[in-house]
Protein backbone atom coordinates (compact mmCIF):
# COMPACT_ATOMS: atom_id res chain seq x y z
CA UNK A 1 0.00 0.00 0.00
CA UNK A 2 1.63 3.45 -1.10
CA UNK A 3 1.30 6.39 1.18
CA UNK A 4 -0.78 9.19 0.22
CA UNK A 5 1.91 11.55 0.82
CA UNK A 6 5.76 11.39 1.75
CA UNK A 7 7.34 14.33 3.32
CA UNK A 8 11.37 15.02 3.09
CA UNK A 9 13.34 17.17 5.12
CA UNK A 10 16.44 19.34 3.87
CA UNK A 11 17.73 20.85 6.41
CA UNK A 12 19.95 23.04 4.59
CA UNK A 13 21.58 22.95 0.62
CA UNK A 14 25.08 21.92 1.96
CA UNK A 15 25.94 20.19 4.69
CA UNK A 16 27.76 22.29 6.91
CA UNK A 17 26.43 25.42 6.41
CA UNK A 18 23.98 25.34 9.11
CA UNK A 19 20.69 25.95 9.66
CA UNK A 20 18.56 27.77 12.27
CA UNK A 21 17.04 24.85 14.72
CA UNK A 22 13.30 26.27 14.64
CA UNK A 23 13.21 25.94 11.19
CA UNK A 24 14.12 22.08 11.77
CA UNK A 25 12.36 21.31 14.37
CA UNK A 26 9.19 22.91 12.74
CA UNK A 27 9.81 20.41 10.06
CA UNK A 28 9.73 17.43 12.43
CA UNK A 29 6.86 18.60 14.10
CA UNK A 30 5.72 17.72 10.23
CA UNK A 31 6.48 14.13 10.75
CA UNK A 32 8.94 13.55 7.97
CA UNK A 33 9.51 10.59 6.37
CA UNK A 34 13.12 11.28 5.92
CA UNK A 35 15.99 13.57 6.23
CA UNK A 36 17.94 13.69 2.98
CA UNK A 37 20.86 16.57 2.56
CA UNK A 38 23.25 17.06 -0.23
CA UNK A 39 26.91 17.85 1.14
CA UNK A 40 28.29 17.89 -2.69
CA UNK A 41 29.69 19.92 -5.05
CA UNK A 42 32.36 20.71 -7.52
CA UNK A 43 31.86 24.87 -7.49
CA UNK A 44 35.35 25.35 -5.32
CA UNK A 45 36.79 24.13 -8.07
CA UNK A 46 39.58 20.80 -8.40
CA UNK A 47 41.48 21.33 -5.29
CA UNK A 48 38.53 19.33 -2.93
CA UNK A 49 38.66 16.79 -4.95
CA UNK A 50 42.26 16.17 -6.42
CA UNK A 51 43.77 16.90 -2.82
CA UNK A 52 41.50 15.23 -1.17
CA UNK A 53 39.76 17.76 1.16
CA UNK A 54 36.57 18.90 2.35
CA UNK A 55 34.34 21.89 1.88
CA UNK A 56 33.38 22.62 5.15
CA UNK A 57 35.00 22.25 8.48
CA UNK A 58 34.81 19.19 10.58
CA UNK A 59 33.50 21.42 13.39
CA UNK A 60 30.65 22.48 10.65
CA UNK A 61 30.21 19.07 9.14
CA UNK A 62 29.77 17.63 12.93
CA UNK A 63 27.17 20.29 14.31
CA UNK A 64 24.47 20.27 11.71
CA UNK A 65 24.91 16.27 11.83
CA UNK A 66 24.51 16.31 15.57
CA UNK A 67 21.01 17.71 15.16
CA UNK A 68 20.22 15.83 11.88
CA UNK A 69 21.29 12.29 13.76
CA UNK A 70 19.70 13.13 17.03
CA UNK A 71 16.34 13.63 15.64
CA UNK A 72 16.02 10.96 12.92
CA UNK A 73 17.12 8.70 15.42
CA UNK A 74 14.91 9.55 17.66
CA UNK A 75 11.62 9.86 15.04
CA UNK A 76 13.14 6.29 13.63
CA UNK A 77 13.48 7.84 9.72
CA UNK A 78 16.26 7.28 7.34
CA UNK A 79 18.67 9.53 6.77
CA UNK A 80 20.80 9.94 3.78
CA UNK A 81 23.63 12.49 3.28
CA UNK A 82 24.30 12.88 -0.39
CA UNK A 83 28.04 13.27 -2.36
CA UNK A 84 30.01 13.24 1.44
CA UNK A 85 32.85 15.07 2.19
CA UNK A 86 31.66 17.40 -0.70
CA UNK A 87 33.60 15.55 -3.70
CA UNK A 88 32.19 12.09 -2.71
CA UNK A 89 35.64 10.28 -2.90
CA UNK A 90 36.74 7.46 -0.71
CA UNK A 91 38.76 9.93 1.42
CA UNK A 92 35.91 12.21 1.42
CA UNK A 93 33.15 9.27 2.33
CA UNK A 94 35.57 8.15 5.12
CA UNK A 95 36.09 11.34 6.91
CA UNK A 96 32.08 12.14 6.83
CA UNK A 97 31.95 7.74 8.37
CA UNK A 98 34.14 9.03 10.83
CA UNK A 99 32.31 12.05 11.85
CA UNK A 100 28.95 10.09 11.94
CA UNK A 101 30.56 7.35 14.07
CA UNK A 102 31.68 9.69 16.80
CA UNK A 103 28.54 11.79 17.44
CA UNK A 104 26.89 8.08 17.63
CA UNK A 105 29.38 6.90 20.23
CA UNK A 106 29.02 10.60 22.25
CA UNK A 107 25.14 10.19 21.88
CA UNK A 108 25.55 6.45 22.88
CA UNK A 109 22.97 5.98 20.39
CA UNK A 110 23.01 1.96 19.67
CA UNK A 111 21.28 -0.88 16.96
CA UNK A 112 22.24 1.67 13.87
CA UNK A 113 23.04 0.43 10.27
CA UNK A 114 25.00 2.44 8.25
CA UNK A 115 25.39 2.18 4.97
CA UNK A 116 28.20 3.74 3.10
CA UNK A 117 28.01 3.66 -1.18
CA UNK A 118 31.51 3.94 -2.38
CA UNK A 119 31.38 5.64 -5.44
CA UNK A 120 35.06 5.66 -6.79
CA UNK A 121 35.77 4.86 -10.42
CA UNK A 122 39.43 2.75 -10.55
CA UNK A 123 41.46 4.47 -13.42
CA UNK A 124 42.04 1.00 -15.09
CA UNK A 125 37.80 0.65 -15.79
CA UNK A 126 37.96 4.17 -17.06
CA UNK A 127 40.62 3.20 -19.15
CA UNK A 128 39.33 0.57 -21.07
CA UNK A 129 35.97 2.36 -21.57
CA UNK A 130 38.42 5.30 -23.48
CA UNK A 131 39.38 2.42 -25.26
CA UNK A 132 36.58 0.92 -25.59
CA UNK A 133 35.24 4.64 -26.91
CA UNK A 134 32.15 4.24 -24.27
CA UNK A 135 33.70 7.20 -22.78
CA UNK A 136 33.03 10.71 -23.77
CA UNK A 137 34.28 14.36 -22.89
CA UNK A 138 31.36 16.34 -21.63
CA UNK A 139 31.89 19.85 -22.54
CA UNK A 140 33.20 21.88 -25.97
CA UNK A 141 36.41 22.52 -24.06
CA UNK A 142 37.33 19.38 -22.00
CA UNK A 143 40.76 18.19 -22.95
CA UNK A 144 41.05 14.61 -24.32
CA UNK A 145 41.80 12.38 -21.15
CA UNK A 146 45.01 10.96 -22.71
CA UNK A 147 46.99 8.16 -20.74
CA UNK A 148 49.37 10.77 -18.98
CA UNK A 149 46.33 12.81 -17.84
CA UNK A 150 44.59 9.93 -16.23
CA UNK A 151 47.59 8.54 -15.18
CA UNK A 152 48.17 11.98 -12.98
CA UNK A 153 44.34 12.10 -12.01
CA UNK A 154 44.34 10.94 -8.01
CA UNK A 155 40.55 10.70 -7.68
CA UNK A 156 38.10 9.57 -10.03
CA UNK A 157 34.37 9.55 -8.89
CA UNK A 158 31.12 9.02 -10.41
CA UNK A 159 27.71 10.89 -9.67
CA UNK A 160 25.17 7.96 -8.39
CA UNK A 161 21.71 7.58 -9.43
CA UNK A 162 19.14 6.57 -7.13
CA UNK A 163 19.47 2.97 -7.46
CA UNK A 164 22.49 2.25 -4.78
CA UNK A 165 20.47 4.50 -2.82
CA UNK A 166 17.24 2.23 -3.09
CA UNK A 167 19.42 -0.61 -2.50
CA UNK A 168 20.91 1.20 0.90
CA UNK A 169 16.89 1.44 1.77
CA UNK A 170 15.84 -2.09 1.36
CA UNK A 171 18.62 -2.98 3.40
CA UNK A 172 16.90 -1.28 6.00
CA UNK A 173 19.88 1.41 6.83
CA UNK A 174 19.28 4.05 9.19
CA UNK A 175 22.00 6.31 7.75
CA UNK A 176 22.64 5.96 4.11
CA UNK A 177 26.66 7.99 3.17
CA UNK A 178 26.84 7.94 -0.40
CA UNK A 179 30.09 8.99 -2.05
CA UNK A 180 29.52 11.25 -4.99
CA UNK A 181 26.03 11.17 -5.92
CA UNK A 182 24.32 13.62 -8.69
CA UNK A 183 22.46 16.03 -6.34
CA UNK A 184 18.67 15.05 -6.73
CA UNK A 185 19.24 11.67 -6.12
CA UNK A 186 19.22 10.67 -2.75
CA UNK A 187 16.24 12.94 -2.53
CA UNK A 188 14.63 11.03 -5.26
CA UNK A 189 15.54 7.76 -4.10
CA UNK A 190 13.88 7.63 -0.92
CA UNK A 191 10.72 8.74 -2.10
CA UNK A 192 10.86 6.02 -5.40
CA UNK A 193 11.73 3.79 -3.03
CA UNK A 194 8.08 4.36 -1.21
CA UNK A 195 6.82 3.79 -4.51
CA UNK A 196 5.95 7.57 -5.36
CA UNK A 197 6.70 8.73 -9.01
CA UNK A 198 10.47 8.96 -10.33
CA UNK A 199 9.54 12.35 -12.93
CA UNK A 200 7.87 14.27 -9.53
CA UNK A 201 10.90 12.89 -7.36
CA UNK A 202 13.70 13.84 -8.60
CA UNK A 203 12.29 17.17 -9.56
CA UNK A 204 11.60 18.02 -5.94
CA UNK A 205 15.10 16.82 -5.45
CA UNK A 206 16.47 19.13 -7.52
CA UNK A 207 14.64 21.52 -5.52
CA UNK A 208 15.40 19.92 -1.92
CA UNK A 209 19.26 19.75 -2.75
CA UNK A 210 19.05 23.41 -2.06
CA UNK A 211 16.86 23.38 0.74
CA UNK A 212 15.52 26.84 0.74
CA UNK A 213 17.05 28.71 -1.78
CA UNK A 214 14.00 28.44 -4.34
CA UNK A 215 12.29 30.12 -1.45
CA UNK A 216 12.18 34.57 -1.43
CA UNK A 217 14.28 35.42 0.30
CA UNK A 218 15.97 32.35 -0.85
CA UNK A 219 18.98 31.02 0.99
CA UNK A 220 20.91 27.63 1.78
CA UNK A 221 21.11 28.28 5.02
CA UNK A 222 17.38 27.06 6.17
CA UNK A 223 14.78 24.29 5.86
CA UNK A 224 12.56 23.17 3.46
CA UNK A 225 9.94 20.81 3.72
CA UNK A 226 8.93 18.40 0.15
CA UNK A 227 5.75 16.63 0.15
CA UNK A 228 5.08 14.08 -2.65
CA UNK A 229 1.57 13.35 -3.70
CA UNK A 230 0.64 10.34 -6.29
CA UNK A 231 0.26 13.23 -9.32
CA UNK A 232 2.08 16.70 -7.46
CA UNK A 233 4.86 17.51 -4.93
CA UNK A 234 4.70 20.78 -2.77
CA UNK A 235 7.61 22.79 -1.53
CA UNK A 236 7.20 24.53 1.81
CA UNK A 237 9.53 26.86 3.40
CA UNK A 238 10.08 26.39 7.41
CA UNK A 239 11.09 30.03 8.38
CA UNK A 240 8.23 32.28 8.32
CA UNK A 241 9.96 35.07 6.77
CA UNK A 242 10.26 32.90 3.68
CA UNK A 243 7.61 32.46 0.68
CA UNK A 244 7.56 30.09 -2.32
CA UNK A 245 6.09 31.52 -5.41
CA UNK A 246 5.41 30.28 -8.14
CA UNK A 247 7.93 31.92 -10.34
CA UNK A 248 10.85 31.44 -7.76
CA UNK A 249 10.25 27.85 -7.87
CA UNK A 250 10.33 27.48 -11.71
CA UNK A 251 12.95 29.46 -11.38
CA UNK A 252 14.83 27.46 -9.56
CA UNK A 253 15.40 24.69 -12.24
CA UNK A 254 17.95 27.68 -13.86
CA UNK A 255 20.02 27.68 -11.00
CA UNK A 256 23.59 26.16 -12.07
CA UNK A 257 22.46 24.08 -15.06
CA UNK A 258 22.93 24.36 -18.05
CA UNK A 259 19.88 24.32 -19.40
CA UNK A 260 16.32 25.90 -17.47
CA UNK A 261 14.12 22.68 -18.50
CA UNK A 262 15.85 20.23 -19.48
CA UNK A 263 17.92 18.22 -17.11
CA UNK A 264 19.98 15.26 -17.59
CA UNK A 265 21.02 13.03 -15.01
CA UNK A 266 22.39 9.22 -14.54
CA UNK A 267 21.30 7.37 -16.87
CA UNK A 268 18.00 9.73 -17.79
CA UNK A 269 16.40 12.69 -18.89
CA UNK A 270 14.41 15.55 -16.93
CA UNK A 271 11.74 17.61 -19.16
CA UNK A 272 10.28 20.05 -16.33
CA UNK A 273 8.84 22.38 -19.72
CA UNK A 274 5.33 21.54 -19.47
CA UNK A 275 4.67 22.05 -15.30
CA UNK A 276 2.52 24.12 -13.76
CA UNK A 277 3.11 25.85 -10.55
CA UNK A 278 0.21 26.79 -7.92
CA UNK A 279 0.73 28.89 -5.04
CA UNK A 280 -1.29 27.54 -2.54
CA UNK A 281 -1.65 30.91 -0.40
CA UNK A 282 0.28 29.98 2.62
CA UNK A 283 3.88 30.33 1.10
CA UNK A 284 4.05 26.77 -0.55
CA UNK A 285 3.65 26.01 -4.30
CA UNK A 286 2.69 23.25 -5.73
CA UNK A 287 4.22 21.64 -8.91
CA UNK A 288 2.78 18.97 -11.67
CA UNK A 289 3.73 18.23 -14.75
CA UNK A 290 7.53 16.85 -14.35
CA UNK A 291 8.41 14.52 -17.08
CA UNK A 292 11.25 12.02 -17.25
CA UNK A 293 12.35 9.25 -19.59
CA UNK A 294 15.22 6.99 -19.64
CA UNK A 295 18.12 7.41 -21.66
CA UNK A 296 18.51 4.46 -24.21
CA UNK A 297 22.24 3.52 -23.17
CA UNK A 298 23.16 4.52 -19.06
CA UNK A 299 25.90 6.91 -18.58
CA UNK A 300 27.13 8.15 -15.61
CA UNK A 301 28.94 11.25 -15.28
CA UNK A 302 32.76 11.05 -14.10
CA UNK A 303 34.74 13.88 -12.00
CA UNK A 304 38.49 13.73 -11.27
CA UNK A 305 41.44 16.11 -10.84
CA UNK A 306 45.17 15.74 -11.28
CA UNK A 307 48.10 18.13 -9.88
CA UNK A 308 49.00 20.60 -12.38
CA UNK A 309 51.66 23.22 -11.24
CA UNK A 310 53.04 24.54 -7.81
CA UNK A 311 52.22 28.40 -7.25
CA UNK A 312 53.46 31.34 -5.15
CA UNK A 313 51.76 34.64 -5.37
CA UNK A 314 52.05 38.13 -4.36
CA UNK A 315 49.50 40.94 -3.36
CA UNK A 316 50.38 43.75 -4.26
CA UNK A 317 48.89 47.61 -4.56
CA UNK A 318 49.54 50.54 -7.24
CA UNK A 319 48.59 53.97 -6.86
CA UNK A 320 50.76 55.95 -9.12
CA UNK A 321 49.07 57.44 -12.13
CA UNK A 322 52.11 56.81 -14.45
CA UNK A 323 52.44 53.25 -13.92
CA UNK A 324 48.75 52.64 -14.12
CA UNK A 325 48.84 54.28 -17.54
CA UNK A 326 50.88 51.67 -18.75
CA UNK A 327 50.38 48.70 -16.16
CA UNK A 328 50.39 45.70 -18.71
CA UNK A 329 53.09 47.03 -20.99
CA UNK A 330 55.78 46.98 -17.43
CA UNK A 331 54.41 44.17 -16.57
CA UNK A 332 55.40 42.14 -20.23
CA UNK A 333 58.48 44.20 -19.61
CA UNK A 334 59.14 42.31 -16.01
CA UNK A 335 58.00 38.87 -17.16
CA UNK A 336 60.67 39.31 -20.08
CA UNK A 337 63.40 40.46 -17.49
CA UNK A 338 63.06 37.42 -14.93
CA UNK A 339 63.27 34.72 -18.35
CA UNK A 340 66.30 36.74 -19.18
CA UNK A 341 67.95 36.59 -15.76
CA UNK A 342 67.02 32.71 -15.04
CA UNK A 343 67.43 31.80 -18.73
CA UNK A 344 69.22 28.51 -17.53
CA UNK A 345 65.78 27.08 -16.24
CA UNK A 346 63.57 26.18 -19.14
CA UNK A 347 60.84 28.39 -20.21
CA UNK A 348 58.28 25.38 -19.71
CA UNK A 349 59.29 24.65 -16.35
CA UNK A 350 57.31 27.86 -15.23
CA UNK A 351 55.01 30.46 -15.88
CA UNK A 352 54.14 34.68 -14.71
CA UNK A 353 51.05 35.51 -14.22
CA UNK A 354 49.63 39.34 -13.76
CA UNK A 355 45.99 40.11 -12.64
CA UNK A 356 45.18 43.93 -12.45
CA UNK A 357 41.86 44.70 -10.27
CA UNK A 358 40.68 47.63 -11.34
CA UNK A 359 41.49 46.85 -14.90
CA UNK A 360 40.39 43.21 -16.12
CA UNK A 361 40.70 41.69 -12.52
CA UNK A 362 37.33 39.53 -12.95
CA UNK A 363 36.91 39.22 -16.60
CA UNK A 364 40.13 39.13 -18.15
CA UNK A 365 40.38 38.97 -22.08
CA UNK A 366 36.67 39.04 -21.92
CA UNK A 367 36.39 42.44 -20.18
CA UNK A 368 34.70 45.09 -22.91
CA UNK A 369 35.54 48.31 -20.43
CA UNK A 370 38.88 48.71 -20.14
CA UNK A 371 38.97 51.89 -18.14
CA UNK A 372 41.50 52.00 -14.97
CA UNK A 373 40.62 53.08 -11.38
CA UNK A 374 42.80 55.50 -9.65
CA UNK A 375 44.52 52.48 -8.00
CA UNK A 376 44.87 48.99 -9.25
CA UNK A 377 45.31 45.91 -7.03
CA UNK A 378 47.55 43.72 -8.71
CA UNK A 379 48.10 39.50 -7.94
CA UNK A 380 51.00 38.49 -9.25
CA UNK A 381 51.61 34.15 -9.75
CA UNK A 382 54.04 32.35 -10.19
CA UNK A 383 53.17 28.51 -11.10
CA UNK A 384 55.58 26.07 -11.72
CA UNK A 385 57.09 22.05 -11.20
CA UNK A 386 58.54 22.28 -7.74
CA UNK A 387 57.43 24.84 -5.37
CA UNK A 388 60.71 25.38 -4.53
CA UNK A 389 61.05 27.09 -8.26
CA UNK A 390 57.83 29.22 -8.10
CA UNK A 391 58.89 30.71 -4.93
CA UNK A 392 62.22 31.34 -6.33
CA UNK A 393 61.56 32.78 -9.68
CA UNK A 394 58.18 34.39 -7.87
CA UNK A 395 60.78 36.36 -5.57
CA UNK A 396 62.48 37.45 -8.48
CA UNK A 397 59.19 38.56 -10.34
CA UNK A 398 58.78 40.76 -6.81
CA UNK A 399 61.79 42.36 -6.95
CA UNK A 400 62.57 42.89 -10.45
CA UNK A 401 58.67 44.67 -10.57
CA UNK A 402 59.15 46.68 -7.25
CA UNK A 403 62.19 48.46 -8.85
CA UNK A 404 61.50 48.20 -12.22
CA UNK A 405 62.56 51.31 -14.34
CA UNK A 406 59.89 51.95 -16.63
CA UNK A 407 59.99 54.98 -18.74
CA UNK A 408 58.50 58.10 -17.83
CA UNK A 409 59.00 56.87 -13.87
CA UNK A 410 58.74 59.66 -11.53
CA UNK A 411 58.82 57.39 -7.70
CA UNK A 412 62.23 55.98 -8.27
CA UNK A 413 61.87 54.68 -4.73
CA UNK A 414 59.35 51.56 -5.53
CA UNK A 415 56.50 50.57 -7.72
CA UNK A 416 54.48 48.70 -5.27
CA UNK A 417 52.88 48.65 -2.00
CA UNK A 418 52.43 45.59 -0.40
CA UNK A 419 49.94 44.99 2.66
CA UNK A 420 51.72 41.76 4.02
CA UNK A 421 55.78 41.19 4.97
CA UNK A 422 56.04 38.38 4.26
CA UNK A 423 54.94 39.71 0.80
CA UNK A 424 55.47 36.14 -1.49
CA UNK A 425 52.75 33.72 -0.59
CA UNK A 426 53.87 29.70 -0.97
CA UNK A 427 50.58 28.48 -2.20
CA UNK A 428 51.26 24.89 -2.67
CA UNK A 429 49.39 22.33 -5.06
CA UNK A 430 47.24 23.66 -8.64
CA UNK A 431 45.00 21.38 -9.76
CA UNK A 432 42.47 20.83 -12.84
CA UNK A 433 39.27 18.64 -13.62
CA UNK A 434 41.49 16.90 -15.73
CA UNK A 435 38.14 13.81 -15.96
CA UNK A 436 34.36 15.50 -16.83
CA UNK A 437 33.37 12.64 -18.92
CA UNK A 438 30.44 10.33 -19.66
CA UNK A 439 30.71 6.94 -19.30
CA UNK A 440 28.85 4.20 -20.87
CA UNK A 441 27.57 1.55 -17.91
CA UNK A 442 25.34 -1.52 -17.48
CA UNK A 443 23.05 0.17 -15.49
CA UNK A 444 22.49 2.27 -12.29
CA UNK A 445 24.20 -0.02 -9.58
CA UNK A 446 27.60 -1.54 -11.81
CA UNK A 447 30.02 1.04 -10.23
CA UNK A 448 28.83 1.72 -7.01
CA UNK A 449 29.27 -0.72 -4.46
CA UNK A 450 26.98 -0.63 -0.98
CA UNK A 451 28.64 -1.11 2.32
CA UNK A 452 26.96 -1.97 5.80
CA UNK A 453 27.71 -1.67 9.36
CA UNK A 454 25.56 -2.04 12.48
CA UNK A 455 26.60 0.01 15.54
CA UNK B 1 17.40 50.95 -20.92
CA UNK B 2 19.72 48.55 -20.57
CA UNK B 3 18.69 45.00 -19.71
CA UNK B 4 19.71 45.36 -15.97
CA UNK B 5 17.14 48.25 -15.55
CA UNK B 6 14.57 45.55 -16.48
CA UNK B 7 15.71 42.38 -14.86
CA UNK B 8 15.11 40.94 -11.40
CA UNK B 9 17.51 38.73 -10.91
CA UNK B 10 20.68 38.64 -13.08
CA UNK B 11 22.93 36.48 -12.39
CA UNK B 12 25.97 33.99 -13.73
CA UNK B 13 27.37 30.67 -12.15
CA UNK B 14 29.15 27.63 -13.36
CA UNK B 15 27.25 25.06 -14.86
CA UNK B 16 30.41 21.98 -14.16
CA UNK B 17 33.82 23.21 -14.24
CA UNK B 18 33.62 23.42 -17.79
CA UNK B 19 30.43 25.81 -18.81
CA UNK B 20 29.26 29.82 -17.26
CA UNK B 21 25.38 30.14 -17.02
CA UNK B 22 23.99 33.50 -16.92
CA UNK B 23 20.35 33.88 -15.92
CA UNK B 24 18.35 36.91 -16.14
CA UNK B 25 14.84 36.87 -14.92
CA UNK B 26 11.91 39.37 -14.70
CA UNK B 27 8.78 39.97 -12.94
CA UNK B 28 6.97 42.19 -15.59
CA UNK B 29 5.53 39.21 -17.72
CA UNK B 30 4.89 41.67 -20.70
CA UNK B 31 8.46 42.68 -20.49
CA UNK B 32 9.92 39.24 -20.66
CA UNK B 33 7.55 38.22 -23.36
CA UNK B 34 8.79 41.41 -25.32
CA UNK B 35 12.10 40.26 -24.90
CA UNK B 36 11.60 36.83 -25.59
CA UNK B 37 9.81 38.02 -29.19
CA UNK B 38 12.08 40.71 -30.11
CA UNK B 39 15.09 38.40 -30.55
CA UNK B 40 17.44 41.12 -29.36
CA UNK B 41 19.21 38.30 -27.35
CA UNK B 42 21.04 35.99 -30.04
CA UNK B 43 24.34 34.60 -30.70
CA UNK B 44 25.91 37.03 -32.08
CA UNK B 45 25.11 39.72 -29.68
CA UNK B 46 26.56 37.41 -26.87
CA UNK B 47 29.49 35.95 -28.94
CA UNK B 48 30.26 40.29 -28.75
CA UNK B 49 29.74 41.05 -25.46
CA UNK B 50 31.81 38.11 -23.87
CA UNK B 51 34.16 38.18 -26.74
CA UNK B 52 33.52 34.06 -26.95
CA UNK B 53 32.88 32.44 -30.24
CA UNK B 54 29.29 31.66 -31.82
CA UNK B 55 30.10 27.89 -31.65
CA UNK B 56 31.07 27.81 -27.50
CA UNK B 57 27.79 29.21 -26.72
CA UNK B 58 25.70 26.17 -26.53
CA UNK B 59 22.50 27.63 -24.91
CA UNK B 60 20.18 29.97 -25.20
CA UNK B 61 16.71 29.57 -24.33
CA UNK B 62 13.83 31.34 -22.56
CA UNK B 63 11.47 29.68 -20.08
CA UNK B 64 7.85 30.97 -19.61
CA UNK B 65 6.87 29.86 -16.22
CA UNK B 66 10.32 31.47 -14.79
CA UNK B 67 9.42 34.72 -16.73
CA UNK B 68 13.60 34.29 -17.88
CA UNK B 69 16.25 33.13 -19.67
CA UNK B 70 19.44 31.84 -19.81
CA UNK B 71 22.70 31.29 -21.98
CA UNK B 72 25.23 29.10 -21.17
CA UNK B 73 28.68 28.99 -23.19
CA UNK B 74 32.06 26.96 -22.90
CA UNK B 75 34.64 28.01 -20.16
CA UNK B 76 38.11 28.51 -21.86
CA UNK B 77 39.99 27.70 -18.94
CA UNK B 78 37.59 25.45 -16.47
CA UNK B 79 37.17 27.09 -13.01
CA UNK B 80 39.84 26.81 -10.55
CA UNK B 81 43.19 25.89 -12.82
CA UNK B 82 46.10 28.19 -13.64
CA UNK B 83 44.63 31.25 -15.49
CA UNK B 84 40.80 31.18 -14.33
CA UNK B 85 40.05 34.01 -12.67
CA UNK B 86 36.16 33.27 -11.19
CA UNK B 87 36.50 30.48 -9.75
CA UNK B 88 32.69 29.54 -9.39
CA UNK B 89 31.74 31.95 -11.66
CA UNK B 90 29.53 33.93 -9.85
CA UNK B 91 30.89 37.37 -11.34
CA UNK B 92 30.48 36.78 -15.52
CA UNK B 93 27.21 38.18 -15.64
CA UNK B 94 28.15 42.15 -15.64
CA UNK B 95 29.20 42.73 -19.34
CA UNK B 96 25.35 41.29 -20.03
CA UNK B 97 24.20 43.91 -17.53
CA UNK B 98 25.14 46.82 -19.79
CA UNK B 99 22.93 45.28 -23.03
CA UNK B 100 21.15 48.18 -24.11
CA UNK B 101 17.49 46.88 -24.56
CA UNK B 102 14.76 48.19 -25.98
Amino acid sequence: MIKEEFKILAPCGMLGYGFPKASFMKGMAHSPDAIVVDAGSTDAGPHKLGAGTAIVSKQACKKDLEIIITEGIKAGIPIIIGSAGGSGAKVHVEWTQAIVMEILRERSLHGIKIATIWADIPHEVVGAKLDAGQCEPLGLTVAPLTKDRLEATTHIVAQMGHEPIIAALQAEADITICGRAYDPSPFAAVAMHHGFDSALAYHLGKILECAALSAEPGTTKDCMLGILRQDSFVVKPLDEIRKCTAVSVAAHTFYEKDHPYILHGPGMVLDLQHCVFTELGDGSVEVRGSQISETPVYKIKLEGAMKVACRTFVIAGVRDPLLIARIEEVEELVKQQVYEYYNEIPAEDYKIHFINYGLNGVLGELEPQRKPAHELGVVFEVVAKTQELANAICSSVRSTFLHYGYEGRKSTAGNLAFPFAPSDIPFGDVYEFSVYHLMEVADGLEMFQNEYVEV
Amino acid sequence: MKLYDAAAVFRSKNSGPFAITVDVLFTDSLFYYKMKHSGQINKEVVSKLYNVEPELITHIVFFDQALGFKITFARKVSSGTFLDRDVYGAQQHAPLMELEVN
